[in-house]
């Protein structure tokens, strides 16, 4: 090993002000996201988990229910969300997990960010997996249900609830993983916390696959809307507390 | 550069830290020794931010704690017995992650000399999951001290390594001493410590229970008064 006296004392970025600190938020936050893009496209573990159970779920729910076509266009928002919400749980729990098991979770609340640029970061991580997931799922759905789901306004209904979801989840899954029931407790304290955007989800994805009028379908959109903005506010507030002891 | 007034730290009904007083100055290597459950890797977890005192009054580097507590991880280095490095990214990949988290200047150059001072500069682009613990544990030093940071806190840094990895870390821990930081390191390793350190404390019962320096002690009499004072 070389003496580290040959090391010259390390310059920090020394920009100061409101800007300055907003810039160093989103350099933080998109750090986080760059590091689980990266250990995902090496491992594959996340996605690929997260995959697969999404198509079992699929297939259970193609042979369980054998319905007749007209009966199953009614049943594919729901079956939709209950592939999306149980394949979002395992991803949510096993991305935290990582974080904790080799101890870098406290790595990365050693760091001077803010600690919601760390939030926001592993939200986005998620999300991306999330969106990556019901890429896939969709045509799958098409396939094995014979049902076109290419439809804009449900396109837009499954970017609003998952948002809702994953913000929500991003946190709860936080809160978990410091516990030793981790993989019980999460879905425990999700599920209901989720209600109210997944009946909102399921309801706008019907009225959109129903093509029911815009604004039949327009308050659930809104109370969508609402529920995303109040918990990724409640999150960027709390996330601090829920990390430290 | 630490100051700790009557710190408290309660877990629920049970107080693990009652009344701790602990002072360290510029350039000192304290040794905080102790029994498993004495507290002592609480204490560097409050110390570290990562966990909140009941009670009490903390200054790092000149900061409060907790009300100034990015400041304080600014000025703070942290090695565990767990490498708090991700398997799946290359060791240079490790330490350009966390030198964006601490917004360095000129990262490249940093990391480079950073694995050169840890000696792993050939291995730089392989993952991590494929070192040895004692390559772990010696690009773990590399993130502590990436930001150059004034004050170390290590928590058993030796557990789980081999005798060579050992040495090959004790060399690391003079040169981080020998450049002026102040460092707090809990061990179970006396003799090892006992060549490193200018400072011994031993925690029992929630406070240090009493203090020594180096040049106030030999070597081979470090263990014998770790006894007595556990057992007064």
């Amino acid at each position: 090993m070389k003496p580290e006296s040959v090391v010259s004392r390390t310059q920090e970025t020394s920009e100061s002000g409101p800007l300055a600190g907003a810039r160093a938020f989103v350099r933080a936050t998109f750090a986080v996201v760059w590091k689980d893009l990266a250990a995902e496209m090496r491992s594959r573990e996340l996605i690929s988990a997260m995959l697969v159970f999404a198509l079992l779920v699929l297939f259970i729910f193609n042979f369980a229910l054998e319905l007749d076509p007209k009966t199953r266009s009614t049943v594919t928002a729901g079956v939709l969300w209950v592939t999306f919400t149980f394949a979002g749980t395992l991803g949510l729990n096993r991305s935290m997990a990582m974080e904790k098991d080799r101890g870098c979770l406290d790595g990365l609340l050693l760091t001077p960010v803010d600690r919601s640029a760390i939030y926001f970061g592993k939200m986005i991580g998620n999300l991306i997996f999330m969106f990556l997931v019901e890429a896939i799922v969709f045509p799958a759905y098409t396939v094995l249900y014979s049902a076109n789901l290419f439809n804009l306004g449900l396109v837009f209904v499954v970017f609003l609830g998952s948002i809702g979801y994953i913000a929500m989840g991003t946190l709860l899954s936080a809160m978990a993983v410091q516990t030793r029931t981790r993989d019980i407790l999460l879905p425990i304290l999700l599920f209901p916390l989720t209600i109210p955007i997944l009946i909102a989800a399921v309801k706008a994805s019907a009225g959109f696959l129903a093509a029911d009028p815009l604004p039949e379908i327009l308050s659930w959109i809104n109370l969508m809307v609402v529920y995303d903005v109040v918990f990724i506010a409640a999150a960027f507030m709390v996330f601090d507390y829920v990390v430290e002891e | 550069m630490i100051y700790v007034r009557k710190l408290v730290k309660r877990f629920g009904l049970k107080a693990v830290l009652k009344g701790l007083d602990f002072q360290v100055e510029e350039g000192e290597f304290v040794a905080l020794l102790g029994p498993n459950g004495a507290g002592k890797t609480t204490f560097l977890r409050i110390l570290a931010t990562l966990s909140r005192p009941s009670m009490g009054a903390i200054q790092v580097a000149g900061y409060q704690l907790p009300v100034q507590a990015a400041a304080v991880r600014r000025r703070l280095g942290v090695v565990s017995h767990l490498p708090l490095l991700y398997g799946d990214l290359t060791a240079e990949e490790n330490l350009q992650f966390f030198a964006r988290m601490y917004d360095l200047a000129d990262s490249n150059r940093r990391i480079s000399e950073v694995l050169g001072m840890v000696g792993l500069e050939n291995r730089r682009r392989d993952l991590v999951r494929t070192f040895s613990r004692g390559m772990q544990q010696r690009l773990a030093i590399g993130r502590a001290v990436l930001h150059d940071p004034d004050v170390m806190l290590f928590d058993e840094p030796h557990t789980g390594l081999d005798q060579d990895a050992c040495t090959m870390l004790d060399n690391v821990l003079r040169e981080v001493a020998a450049r002026g930081r102040t460092v707090v390191m809990t061990s179970h390793d006396l003799a090892r410590v006992g060549a490193l350190a200018s400072r011994f404390d031993v925690l029992s019962r929630g406070v240090i229970a009493a203090s020594i320096r180096r040049d106030q002690i030999e070597p081979d009499q470090i263990l014998a008064f770790y006894r007595q004072t556990l057992e007064a």
